[in-house]
């Protein structure tokens, strides 16, 4: 096997609950030994997908190939190879941390001294020593997070599934649990997770943009930054509320939104000049031309629609 | 696959151990339920508010219903001036019976004497009971009060009144309810929490997110099924143990069959209704439709097994119906085994239908059971 392998292939993956299409002929490509993202807003169908990848759900149509096997078909034998972290904390609230991973080897087959090594192995990398008798229902977000990673990558898995993991966690805790996943990722995992927040899906190495069921882009942060469809103009002065307003109606301006004492405005790419375009409407404010971010690649690929 | 399998016993049993509520349920569920049926239902029907009409009120009159009362079956709580009156009484619900002692009782107490003692076709009563007859128990107790000692109460020696069959009461002489109570309880109870718990088993996992997790590991249906049900077969003994000895010492029912025959009649049903529960629990989305799958069990399991009511005298159609519920099939094997020290190989029907009822049920149970959420 080479890195350069697929993890994931999947071409056309649809899935539809009734006549909802919660995932619309989504094509992937992802390497093995990366980091990849599925950024979207909720209900955008990542959850359904990485349901699908998982075998957990079976597609509408469409063809999946996971680790070179082929689903559904080959999710028993896939099961011992991937690992899943659901968005819902999933393990027992009743049972210890200790007892929640021992739980865990056994049913990965791994039993005794082996399981125990692991279990002291994972409680040092994620932080839990000294929380081995606490129960898993009294912990933090960011404990329990820490321990529903230790038992989703107690059996190694190749490839890992991770369904918001970062949602209920505080930003030095995200911090933290990022330095993780590129820990798991140098030795050779490769990792799926899905997020809604920017600053996590910049950190993936390669990113598919969904929305509504449907890929709306996908490629490296910088690329999708680089290639796209709009440019970003800065405008700085008063009443920027009401200018808002006013820009907003314009067919050509995809977004304006306030940050701060700014007013960050998207301008179609078909504007080949951004700013002589918006001096006149703007009156006497500043403009200045910014380099995109990956909210502003969100927005454009989304039309705008899930930011205000 | 026995790794795993053990795994989620102990994940159980632990988890079992601390729910307090659940532990708790295990034994005050059969505790209650024995005091109040065994103190509550009682088939010898005594001490029903009557009322009486005696217009005759002679010494005779008095007599009659001292007799009467002194079968405890009634107490007389109202006097009536009329029929009427009592009528009425019996409408609103004060009483559920009227003795009516006509004007002319003391005359036609001598002539039922005279014309019943020369065979004549026609006898005129000397009184009259009104019954509020809707609860055929009441009505049937009453109807044990149609013949009265009519000689002593004249103060007459009493012609002996002879059987022509005689009764040999076998295994409850003394006739008490609670003696066929307390072993059918045993089927009910555990019907009831069996099922009960492991309806809720598999819907919990699902409804608290558990399940997503554990149908990604190689976990598979029947290895979860077992280790699912496993603890709670020591739950049923313990349940079994408390019943039988708090029925032997509080109500003193026997046990007269061995208690091998006894406990594996018992395994046998606690593998039923557990398969059961599981049935149920890959069926139901919540523990509120588990649990009303439960109920939708249970009552059939309490009215037409044979707790209640005698099976033979139900209707065909129930009786069908009855012999589906593995209760139906406890129920006579533990009556037989405590009450008449029957073996279990005398009951293979029953032993043998419930072992089918089990397989059948895991088969269903774990083909039903997919490791998908769609």
């Amino acid at each position: 096997m080479t890195q350069h392998e697929l993890a994931i292939e999947t071409q056309g993956m649809t899935r539809t609950f009734g006549s909802l299409k919660a995932v619309n002929e989504v094509d992937l490509a992802i390497p093995r030994g990366t980091i990849y993202g599925f950024l979207g807003p909720n209900g955008c169908g990542k959850s359904t997908s990485i349901r699908m990848l998982t075998g957990l759900l079976r597609p509408s149509h469409g063809d999946i190939k996971v680790l070179g096997k082929t689903l559904p078909g080959a999710e028993e034998a896939l099961r011992l190879r991937i690992g899943y972290m659901t968005q819902k904390f999933s393990l027992y609230d009743n049972l210890s941390v200790v007892e929640n991973l021992i739980f865990v080897a056994n049913i990965y087959g791994l039993a005794g001294k082996k399981a125990k090594a692991r279990i002291q192995e994972l409680l040092k990398l994620y932080d839990l020593e000294g929380q081995e008798t606490q129960m898993a229902g009294s912990m933090s977000g960011g404990q329990k997070q820490r321990l529903a990673l230790a038992a989703a990558t107690l059996h190694k898995p190749e490839l890992l599934f991770l369904d918001e993991p970062t949602s209920a966690v505080d930003p030095e805790n995200r911090r933290e649990f990022w330095e993780r996943l590129f820990d798991l990722c140098s030795v050779g995992t490769t990792i799926l997770v899905s997020t809604h927040y920017m600053d996590e899906a910049e950190r993936c190495h390669g990113l598919a943009i969904l929305e509504q069921g449907e890929k709306r882009a996908d490629g490296s942060p910088q690329d999708l930054m680089q290639q796209m469809d709009a440019r970003v103009v800065e405008v700085a002065g008063e009443g920027l509320r009401a200018l808002k307003q006013q820009l907003t109606t314009e067919p050509n301006v995809l977004s304006a939104a306030q940050i701060g004492s700014r007013l960050r405005v998207l301008v179609k790419k078909q504007i080949k000049e951004p700013l002589t375009w918006l001096t006149p409407k703007v009156g006497q404010r500043i403009l200045t031309e910014v380099r995109p971010s990956l909210e502003d690649v969100f927005v454009t690929c989304t039309g705008g629609r899930h930011v205000a | 696959m026995w790794l795993r399998i053990f795994a989620i016993l102990f994940k159980e049993i632990k988890q079992l151990s601390r729910d307090r509520m659940t532990f708790g349920m295990i034994v005050m569920i059969p505790l209650v339920q024995l005091m109040l049926f065994g103190y509550a239902i009682n088939t010898d029907v005594r001490h029903l508010p009557a009322g009486l009409v005696d217009l005759n009120n002679s010494s005779y009159s008095r007599a009659l219903v001292q007799a009467v009362a002194a079968s405890q079956v009634v107490d007389f709580t109202k006097h009536y001036a009329s029929p009427h009156e009592a009528e009425a009484a019996i409408t609103r619900g004060e009483i559920k019976a009227v003795l009516y002692l006509p004007a002319d009782f003391g005359h036609r107490l001598v002539t039922h004497r005279d014309n019943s003692g020369r065979g004549k076709y026609f006898v005129q009563p000397v009184g009259q009971w009104l019954v509020d007859g809707s609860d055929t128990m009441v009505a049937s107790a009453i109807k044990g009060l149609r013949q009265m000692p009519l000689d002593e109460v004249m103060g007459r020696s009493a012609r002996q009144v002879r059987s022509n069959l005689e009764v040999v009461l076998y295994f409850n002489p003394e006739q008490r309810t609670v003696v066929n109570i307390v072993p059918g309880l045993l089927g009910v109870i555990l019907t009831m929490t069996m099922v009960l718990f492991t309806s809720a088993a598999i819907v919990r996992e699902r409804e608290q997110g558990n399940m997503e997790f554990l149908i990604t590991t190689p976990v598979r249906p029947l290895e979860l099924m077992l280790g699912k049900i496993a603890p709670y077969i020591l739950v049923g003994f313990i349940q079994v143990g408390i019943i039988l000895g708090t029925g032997h010492w509080l109500f003193g029912v026997p046990v007269r069959g061995g208690l091998d025959s006894l406990a594996l009649a018992s395994l046998l049903f606690i593998f039923a209704s557990l398969t059961l529960g599981l049935v149920i629990s890959t069926i139901a989305k919540t523990q509120l439709q588990a649990m009303q799958m439960t109920v939708f069990v249970l009552l059939p399991s309490i009215l037409l097994s044979g707790f209640m009511f005698p099976y033979e005298a139900m209707p065909n159609a129930a009786q069908w119906i009855a012999e589906g519920l593995p209760a139906t099939h406890y129920m006579r094997m533990v009556r037989a085994v405590v009450l008449r020290d029957a073996e279990v190989v005398q009951l293979r029907f029953d032993a043998l239908w419930l072992i089918g009822f089990t397989c059948l049920g895991l088969l269903i149970a774990t083909l039903k059971f997919r490791k998908r959420l769609d």
